[in-house]
């Protein structure tokens, strides 16, 4: 017998089709695909006992409760905490992501030093010395005002204490980035006092009037936003949204009002006409206010609702119903602050809006606007300070603002040494590369940073932070919010690194530097000094890792002054040149601000956002001239040129281009940076006289095929 | 003229007609070409309908036996052994202290399993490795609660009538996914008669189409 070809040939056919006709391909197909699921190096969660530990997230100022779920005490997974006061069991993606900001690549993990170009890695007690002995230098010189702050967040005990330690220190060089926490205390004080910050009760409104406020995209305290506009319908209440695009917040709304970008405030005061020539009840409501004459002849004269059309695009008929459908509801209340309120606002704005308020009669009701009284739960020792304190103390500050003092040191200088806690200006203020110019100006610079962002990266000496999960600090809610809470976020795990909580630091700081300054900080560590100065509050702060210390509508209501309104000039903005007006459009799934979006926020992105390595923005189909959908093109501003891709969207105004803001990070961080362009790069700042606030909300700019 | 042109030429009938010409010796290569693919193909198709199943799964026997029978018998329903935590988590295979209050480390009864347990596992007060028949991967979030007490279900339509077995048959450990083979099903083929052959993604979506009208979302059962 000859075995051939063929019989090989049927040999191999005949073990195909007996295979294929038994169940080995079907059950192995299967398998392997389990088996590859259960390759060794995945990473599958440790077995064990679970438990819940409270804390409060203070990635944004939302100051959400959350509830940390663990496995064998490691922290696996973090979920809004049922019944607290201000989220109600609910978390944003950042918040839920929380996590991974603890291992994330760009994390600082021990005390750095700047050496040339690069850094060098040194002790604690280097470090601290270090900064100690720079500083004793600056005081002997006599100069103590030299020393400047720019920080984050103005409330709670970490930002008291930083500014005890400029008092004692002597320097009243203290600057907080803009936040639309800070920009609502500035309104309060144009308008009402000083001291005061302003609280939107939109849980119990009945008809919403948003002026730009991206309330489903991050506006004030995010989660608590989202809840009190996802009830709106069981309440039957109206939101009506002032925009120049479609953001999810205009979509979510009863009615869009168009309008063109930077108009916002005419359109507000044009309201305010409306009701002071129509309706009885906001003449009443201005007895006892002040300036109220001068105010009232000014809108008379210049916002009729003819020359608010001319001005905002709004249709006259549209001004005059909407300013009645206004005063008609029940509990309307009118809310400033475009995208998430900080950056690229204007007084004028804020306090046309809240003048609406003003004259509705909303002031301190319920569904309107508080004028909230400050937390007042903190009580420090009186501060320990010499001769030199007093004097440096008492100067006068370089500047109003974070914005006037960049102007200020890129010009002239005017700091020899700056510290910068939980704050990013390199990135989040307008114009970066005058920021970093400015910062240069600047020879000492330390940095209490969690992380190596572009802020970090120009700092002389890093005294890393660690984040909010390794952390005691008191967390008071504010952000537009119209009650008041004070969380504890808690250490949930002990440092991943070789950092300290900045109260710790600062308290090592103080006492390396001795004499008067030491005295004040007396404290073993930041844990004994929060638990002396929420003394009364401590114990329930602790036990239950929450305090209201107040929900209801400040008694009485607040005299208005309206002389900053009557004579506020307006600005010239946008700044530059070309057909188109590019604005940043705020998203909920890119953070802004000093934090930082996390890898998986990032992955949440949707490529209308972010395709591949570009920005894409927004533009309407009828100004896109030759351009197409996905097209890559050339965007230039007088301040920079990105190539970008385009997204053709019918619902942003004709002549607009809305750019994603929170990309275009430029750190060590491969999930993070290198991801489409900074908004920031490329508008100008705009010093809004009598304020001081960037007004810059866009630039003009640009726009052709690459 | 090339020698595949006369070739052409001389064989205008084409290829069955050439196969006809080539007389006797290629025909018998054809026969055993046919018995080689007969051959093989029983060879393949019986070992994988009789002993793949084999040898894909390894046989494994619990610590000792348990009698599912008599305790259902003694205690009367699968509630007492199997009950739902106060957090909701299910006690799919109640711990020693469960066992013990009943049992103590003097043997309850003259089985040899009985001794086992006893002596290996109450009086060391060590916890009894079973094996898990219908353990599910980590990536499958499943809540008893929700099935028992919402859904108001049987023990039987997911585990079929283990209450009535009185010994543990041995387990079948898939030997490339390390899955029991309860989860694929019996039968190799996966095909399934009973609500309780199989555990597979299917099976669950399957019921859920017929009672809840919908197979549900991936986020349902994958947290
Ligand atoms: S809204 Fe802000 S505070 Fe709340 S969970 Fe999200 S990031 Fe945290």
């Amino acid at each position: 017998m000859k075995i051939d070809r063929r019989s090989f040939l049927g040999l191999g056919l005949g073990a195909a089709a007996g295979i294929a006709l038994s169940p080995v391909g079907v059950k192995l197909t299967d398998d392997s695909s389990i088996w590859t699921q259960n390759w060794p190096w995945t990473p599958v969660p440790e077995d064990g006992e679970i438990t819940y530990d409270r804390s409060v997230c203070s990635l944004c100022p939302g100051a959400c409760g959350i509830s940390v779920r663990k496995i064998n005490g490691r922290p696996v997974k973090i979920e809004g905490l049922d019944d607290h006061p201000i989220n109600n069991g609910g978390a944003c993606l950042h918040g839920i992501a929380g996590l991974q900001y603890l291992y994330d690549p760009a994390r600082i993990k021990t005390p750095l030093k700047k050496n040339g170009n690069k850094f060098e890695k040194i002790s604690w007690d280097e470090a601290i010395s270090l900064v100690a002995g720079k500083l004793g230098e600056i005081r002997e010189s006599g100069t103590p005002e030299s020393l400047g702050l720019i920080s984050g967040a103005d409330n709670g005990s970490m930002a008291q204490l930083f500014r005890r330690f400029m008092d004692a220190f002597g320097s009243p060089n203290t600057y907080t980035m803009p936040s639309l926490e800070s920009n609502l205390a500035l309104t309060a004080a144009a308008l009402h006092s000083a001291d005061r910050s302003l609280g939107f009760d939109i849980d119990h409104s009945d008809f919403i009037l948003s002026f730009g406020a991206a309330i489903i995209e991050g506006w004030g305290s995010p989660v608590a936003c989202i809840q009190a506009n996802a009830s709106r319908h069981e309440r039957k209440a109206k939101l009506v949204q002032v925009d120049y695009r479609l953001s999810n917040t205009a979509n979510a709304a009863d009615k869009i009002i168009a309008v063109k970008p930077g108009t916002e405030a005419d359109l507000a005061l044009g309201l305010c006409a409306v009701l002071l020539a129509k309706t009885k009840i906001a003449k009443d409501s201005l007895s006892g206010d002040v300036n109220k004459l001068a105010f009232s002849a000014m809108l008379e004269k210049e916002y009729t609702s003819d020359k608010v059309e001319a001005i905002t695009g709004v249709k006259a008929a549209d001004v005059e119903a909407l300013a009645m459908a206004f005063i008609k509801a029940k509990a309307p209340v009118a809310v400033p602050g475009k995208g998430r309120g900080d950056v690229g606002q204007s007084l004028r704005e804020f306090a046309a809006v809240q003048a609406l308020n003003a004259l509705a009669g909303r002031l301190n009701k319920e569904g309107g606007v508080f004028v909230m009284w400050p937390a007042g739960y903190l009580k420090f020792p009186e501060n320990v300070m010499d001769d030199t304190a007093e004097q440096g103390a008492g100067k006068a500050k370089l500047a109003g603002s974070v914005t006037e003092l960049v102007d200020k040191l890129e010009k002239d200088g005017g700091l020899s040494a700056l510290f910068i806690y939980n704050a990013n200006p390199c990135y989040a203020l307008n114009n970066t590369e005058k920021v970093k110019a400015a910062m240069d100006k600047v020879g000492f610079k330390v940095s209490f940073s969690s992380f190596m962002d572009e802020t970090a990266l120009k700092s002389d000496v890093i005294l890393p932070a660690s984040i909010f999960l390794e952390r005691l600090e008191d967390v008071v809610s504010g952000a537009g919010l119209a009650k008041t809470v004070v969380g504890l976020c808690r250490p949930m795990v002990k440092p991943v690194f070789d950092t300290k909580h900045p109260g710790d630091t600062l308290i090592l700081l103080a006492q390396a530097m001795g004499d008067s300054i030491a005295e004040g900080f007396s404290w073993d560590s930041y844990e004994a000094c929060l638990e002396e100065v929420t003394g009364d509050i401590w114990d329930t702060l602790s036990d239950d890792g929450y305090v209201v210390i107040d929900d209801k509508p400040p008694v009485g209501t607040p005299v208005t002054d309206f002389t900053f309104l009557s004579s506020a000039p307006k600005i010239d903005v946008p700044m530059g040149e070309g057909d188109f007006t590019l604005v940043p459009v705020d998203k909920m799934r890119l953070a802004g601000g000093s934090m930082i979006s996390s890898p998986f926020a990032v992955k949440t992105v949707s490529d209308t956002v972010l395709s591949g390595k570009y920005s894409v923005v927004e533009i309407n189909p009828a100004t896109a001239g030759a351009l197409k959908d996905g097209d890559v093109a050339v965007l230039k501003t007088a301040m920079g040129t990105v190539k970008v891709k385009i997204g053709l969207n019918e619902g942003i105004m004709a002549g607009v281009i809305g750019m994603p803001r929170g990309l275009g990070h430029t750190f060590n961080n491969p999930y993070v940076a290198g991801k489409g362009v900074n908004v920031n790069d490329l508008i100008g700042p705009v010093i809004e006289p009598g304020s001081g606030l960037d007004a810059a909300f866009g630039i003009k700019a640009t726009l052709s095929k690459a | 003229m090339s020698e595949l042109e006369n070739k052409a030429n001389d064989d205008p009938g084409g290829g069955a007609h050439h196969g006809i010409n080539n007389g006797p010796e290629d025909d018998k290569g054809l026969g055993l070409g046919v018995i080689f693919f007969m051959g093989a193909f029983l060879v393949c198709f019986l070992s994988g309908w009789l002993l793949f199943p084999k040898l894909l799964y390894s046989k494994k026997e619990q610590p000792f036996n348990f009698d599912h029978s008599l305790h259902v018998e003694e205690i009367g329903d699968c509630e007492t052994c199997h009950f739902l935590r106060e957090d909701g988590t299910f006690s799919g295979i109640p711990g020693l202290e469960s066992c013990m209050e009943c049992h103590t480390d003097e043997p309850m009864g003259e089985t040899d399993d009985e001794a086992v347990f006893a002596e290996e596992y109450v009086a060391q007060g060590k916890e009894v490795p079973w094996l898990i028949y219908a353990k599910q991967p980590d990536c499958v979030y499943f809540s008893h609660a929700a099935h028992i007490v919402a859904g108001g279900m049987d023990c039987k339509t997911c585990h079929g009538h283990i209450g009535e077995t009185s010994s543990s048959r041995p387990y079948e450990e898939n030997r490339i996914t390390g899955y029991s083979r309860d989860i694929w099903g019996k039968n190799i083929w996966g095909i399934k008669k009973n609500s309780w052959d199989r555990m597979k993604m299917d099976d669950c979506a399957d019921c859920h189409l017929e009672e809840m009208g919908h197979k549900g979302y991936c986020f349902q059962c994958h947290k």
